[in-house]
């Protein structure tokens, strides 16, 4: 049986981890190649790292630490942020991420998505959405959440499937940072409308709330604080989930 | 040993040639006909989809060399679509693969959600040199699957909602793992210890 998915997140500015990792009893690993492999180590199913800076000096150290970091971790690699042409997402393929993750660019031009799902497949073509709350229903942000546009998040998901994406990240700006556990209720309105996997992100805090969003649909749920901070180790999160009958590796 | 790869621009080689080097074999990274002609284990890697993938070989050259070789008696080992290549058939943009195993790849049916993303049981239905480490879990991410080849061919199944594909075929010298074995943690070092010595055994014999 296919295996629900834990996946810790890593925000990598040029070569380093911005937010360091801690361990329980372990030192502090800024390194993103030790600690996406640290993380790999401990059970991690998936790795996505977040870039966040869009420089293009930074995107090739970015670059430079994805392929010290594909030769030597045994888990998939997605990587994120601050993508906005094939071109990016063929030199982060080449350098060995297993997937790439589009956002704003895509929003502004879903072309980007058809183009990078036609030359490399669908299935390394991994479409963000940033969510949040307005009226009775969910809007699209962009830049890092900053920026809101007049585009429905359930109705953008839906179009990022038609054209081509592979798998949803979907964040909700709202839960982001709070740790009171994922949006729910959005997470069960895109899983309903798309065929495809969707990465819940945005709002863990314990490790219930990880079970909660598998139970809602995801079929994936990305963490940063409660790993980094070593309030939870990926294989207690994964207890509590193989309690509540999910299917784990 | 060395493991001879196809090289035909389609995308990354990074992590499977890393992984084959962790297994113990020596990596060469070709796209001359003559190298993959002569070679003793052929991996073809496998990005993107199967048409392109096709069409870069032929371009390249090297469906004709690939084909040799096995004839010949290399191993061949395919990865992800670089497994789906192996078959006579591709529904992925309906184009002939190499035709060293029978059977065709089609659109996965049966599954959940498409692509099938992720982590899932590699089940053995017999012995072979290359099942030592299964059943195991391993990472797959993929749309299209083998879901009607010869059992001759199927030394491996993954379950889906309603029904199974192979995994990881092999016929005589010929096989190849849907999954990405150098995605696939300890079960996956293990299958590339396997392939490492299947190829290696025979050059004794």
């Amino acid at each position: 049986m296919l295996r629900k998915r834990i996946i810790p997140c890593l925000d990598v500015s040029g070569g380093r981890v911005v937010k360091g990792v801690n361990f329980v009893n372990l030192r502090d690993i800024g390194e993103p190649v030790e600690a996406a492999l640290a993380y790999a180590a401990a059970g991690a199913d998936e790795i996505v790292w977040l870039n966040i800076t869009a420089s293009r000096e930074r995107f090739r150290e970015l670059c430079e630490a994805v392929e010290r970091a594909a030769e030597q971790i045994d888990v998939p690699l997605t990587v994120g942020g601050g993508i906005s042409s094939v071109e990016h997402v063929r030199e982060l393929l080449l350098a060995g991420a297993d997937k790439v993750s589009v956002n704003s660019a895509a929003l502004r031009r879903p072309e980007l998505i058809e183009e990078a799902a036609e030359r490399f497949g669908s299935q390394c073509v991994v479409c963000a959405i940033d969510a949040r709350r307005v009226g009775g229903g969910w809007k699209a942000f962009v830049d890092g959440g900053r920026t809101e546009t007049e585009h429905d998040a359930v109705a953008w998901a839906s179009r990022a499937v038609e054209r081509g994406a592979g798998e949803l990240l979907v964040t909700s700006m709202d839960a982001d940072g709070v740790q009171t556990g994922y949006d729910l209720e959005l997470l069960e309105t895109i899983t309903g409308r798309v065929p495809v996997p969707v990465v819940a992100s945005g709002g863990a805090g314990t490790p219930a709330h990880l079970a909660d969003a598998l139970e809602a649909g995801a079929e994936a749920a990305l963490a940063a604080s409660i790993f980094h901070d070593g309030t939870y180790a990926i294989e207690e999160v994964k207890a509590v989930c193989r309690a509540r009958g999910l299917p784990m590796r | 040993m060395i493991a001879t790869f196809v090289d035909y621009e389609a995308g990354n080689l990074r992590s499977l040639r890393a992984a084959f080097e962790r297994a113990g074999a020596a990596v060469e990274v070709t796209q001359n006909p003559h190298a993959i002609a002569s070679a003793r284990l052929i991996v073809i890697p496998g990005v993107g989809a199967a048409a392109s993938a096709m069409a870069a070989l032929h371009e390249h050259g090297l469906v004709q060399p690939i084909v040799a070789a096995a004839r010949r008696g290399a191993h061949v080992f395919g990865v992800c679509v670089g497994m789906q290549l192996l078959f006579a058939h591709s529904g992925e943009g309906d184009v002939d693969g190499l035709a060293l195993l029978p059977g065709t790849v089609t659109r996965l049916t049966g599954a959940r959600r498409l692509p099938h993303m992720g982590w899932n049981d590699v089940q053995p239905l017999r012995a072979h040199a290359l099942a030592s480490a299964l059943p195991a879990t391993c990472y797959f991410a993929h749309s299209f699957a083998v879901q009607d080849a010869d059992p001759a061919c199927v030394v491996a199944s993954t379950p889906v909602e309603r029904g199974a594909f192979a995994s990881l075929v092999a016929l005589d010298r010929v096989a190849g793992a849907q999954f990405h074995p150098e995605r696939s943690s300890s079960a996956g070092a293990a299958l590339l210890r396997d392939v490492v010595a299947w190829a290696s055994d025979a050059d004794a014999a």
